[in-house]
């Protein structure tokens, strides 16, 4: 594709795509002497929806966890809203406005839906300690604020039927959008879905893939996801990088992602003489 | 008939106040296990410590006194003042918080991820350095705490319910007001937790790490402040303690008749502590007046540990606690 101009492009179906939001240059990362990552560069640029594909044990997971700051990358940097970050914690990354979900769902199972979502609104809550203890007029302004955004989550994602239900309780696919609305509600400038649809049967994909076009679309959230179902992707995303064996090996719109024969190579297999 | 009927429930009612102190000290306990995952062998005494501290402190030690003497062949004591008891309770509460963030610091920060066998063999090592830390700052002579509260048997209650019943009950002013305050202390943790956003954090990391840092929780915040709110249910608890039976050393042993509580009302639950405590309390008063005249007495030593391994065979999680499904 061309390459998208510094203010952005605009997208097949019409979306305008925004400069970029966050800039991956160069990044390596090792546990031991193995390399999970290796000199891989992209951006995501802001209002775009970016995936990130690849065969299993491709990398994928450990870039979106470079990225939200569980794993600090050995070489490398990360820029994000135009500044080099400097080596965080997961939680400061949390604060900086970037909102995950994870492969394996971490939900607090032993609390009710609202107030799982009501966790995702923490960083967004100004008042103190001792005003929060003494439960001062401000606190409790402020709770019911933020309760209401909520709700507003809660109506778009629709799962009001299982609002004060403990997430122990839910079934799986139901637990997935519970875990996205808990991300929502921290309204982050970028939002990282970790396999999204891993483990749905295909009416839940459906409904998954709608939830995920609807965030982007109605509040203009900005989302990289992991995949490795090619076709979800290919329908979803307005670009895509893909992964094998940590290495970049292709990188741009889904139709020139699936004509790149080394994409083509790595999902299908090649004799190797 | 009644007149022993009468008698029972004076035991029982006496059994409940003191009930309320194991109640106290098994509080400490839970906030940290289910924050953290650590059973906190020091919460005992910590509760210790905070006595001290706060003797200390009300009666203007100097810290140190005997160390600095034998150094430097001075002969200092006191500052030479008394503090009221509101200034030196505040003062001790911010003891306890400071004492927390140092915990935090040089001991759970290293100890990240860690087993959890590995995180109780520090909180015993922390308990023996906080016992000599206590001696050696404000010596290890019994000391007299008086913070004020009401103290002896109360002629109200005597009168009235020898009015009423024809029998006088005897009930401690100071275990009235010790129910009064664990209520008032259990129904605020309670309030804190459910309703404020440190509250729900607190919850969040109690149920997932992981998930609780997506979410831009700081884990070592939240961990002071389970620490700190700990330190000052010890305070409270050391306050009662050592009113009733001055500040020793062996203050730092409720510790152990905290873990039959535990058993009994379950590691994570709040008011199984309470209930917990209220039953180990009862139980150990009752069956000492009863049973104990038949095989000797002394069944006090005993006889929570024996109620907790019975607890045990049957209900492992305790009265309150999770139910243990180990997923296959």
């Amino acid at each position: 594709m061309n390459a998208p101009s510094p203010d952005g492009y605009t997208t097949a179906d019409g979306r305008s795509i925004g400069p970029v939001l966050m800039e991956m240059k160069n990044i390596t990362l090792r546990f031991g002497g193995v390399k999970a990552i290796t000199d891989i560069s992209f951006d995501i640029r802001e209002g775009e929806i970016r995936a990130i594909i690849g065969p299993n044990g491709a990398g994928k997971s450990s870039m979106l966890n470079v990225i939200s700051g569980f794993y600090v990358p050995q070489e490398g940097e990360v820029w994000f809203r135009g500044a080099r970050r400097p080596a965080m914690k997961p939680f400061q990354v949390a604060r900086q406005g970037i909102a995950r979900t994870f492969q394996n769902i971490a939900l607090f199972e032993g609390m009710s839906v609202l107030d799982n979502i009501m966790t995702g609104r923490l960083t967004l809550m100004k008042s103190g300690l001792m005003a929060q203890a003494l439960w001062w007029g401000r606190a409790e302004a402020e709770e019911t604020a933020h309760r209401a955004e909520v709700e507003r989550i809660i109506d778009f994602l629709e799962i009001q039927h299982i609002r004060k239900t403990p997430v122990g309780r839910l079934p799986y696919g139901l637990k997935k959008r519970v875990e996205l609305a808990r991300a929502l509600a921290a309204e982050p400038k970028l939002l990282l879905l970790d396999e999204p649809m891993a483990g749905m049967n295909v009416e839940e994909k459906e409904d998954m893939s709608r939830f995920i076009l609807d965030v982007n679309d109605e509040f203009g959230t900005t989302i990289a996801l992991i995949e490795h179902d090619m076709g979800v992707v290919m329908d979803l995303s307005d670009r895509v990088v893909v992964m094998d064996y940590g290495k970049k090996i292709g990188d741009g719109t889904p139709d020139e992602v699936r004509s790149n024969q080394a994409v083509i190579d790595a999902y299908l297999g090649v004799a190797h003489d | 008939m009644p007149e022993q009927f009468y008698f029972a429930l004076e035991v029982s009612l006496n059994g409940l106040m003191a009930g309320i102190m194991y109640a106290l000290v098994a509080l400490g306990f839970v906030l940290i296990f289910k924050a953290s995952g650590i059973f906190n062998y020091a919460q005992g005494v910590l509760a210790l410590f905070a006595a001290l501290t706060l003797v200390g402190l009300q009666n203007g030690q100097i810290p140190f006194a005997h160390l600095i003497n034998a150094v430097f062949g001075t002969s200092l004591h006191h500052f030479g003042w008394t503090l009221p008891a509101v200034v030196a309770i505040a003062l001790t509460a911010v003891v306890m918080t400071g004492l927390a963030i140092l915990i935090e610091r040089y001991i759970l920060k290293h100890l990240v991820n860690q087993e959890p066998i590995i995180l109780f063999m520090a909180t015993i090592g922390l308990a023996y350095f906080l016992e000599g830390l206590g001696d050696v700052m404000w010596g290890a002579e019994i000391k007299n705490l008086d913070v004020g509260l009401p103290q002896g048997i109360s002629e109200t209650i005597d009168e009235v319910t020898f009015n009423w019943f024809g029998y006088g009950f005897f009930i401690d002013r100071l275990d009235i007001v010790a129910t009064l305050v664990a209520a008032a202390l259990v129904i605020s943790l309670m309030l804190f937790s459910q309703f404020t956003k440190y509250g729900r954090a607190l919850r969040a990391v109690a149920d997932d790490h992981q998930a609780a840092l997506s979410v831009g929780i700081s884990l070592r915040f939240i961990w002071v402040m389970v620490w700190s709110i700990a330190g000052i249910v010890a305070l409270v608890a050391g306050i009662m303690w050592g009113s009733k039976s001055g500040v020793q050393f062996s203050l730092s042993l409720i510790a152990l008749k905290a873990l039959p509580v535990l058993m009994l009302g379950g590691f994570t639950s709040i008011p199984g502590a309470i209930v917990g405590g209220l039953i180990i309390g009862m139980g150990e008063k009752l069956f000492e007046f009863f049973i104990g005249p038949m095989i000797g007495g002394a069944t006090e030593n005993w006889f929570a540990y024996v109620l907790a391994l019975i607890f045990l065979v049957f209900r492992p999680q305790g009265l309150f606690g999770e139910r243990i499904i180990e997923r296959v």
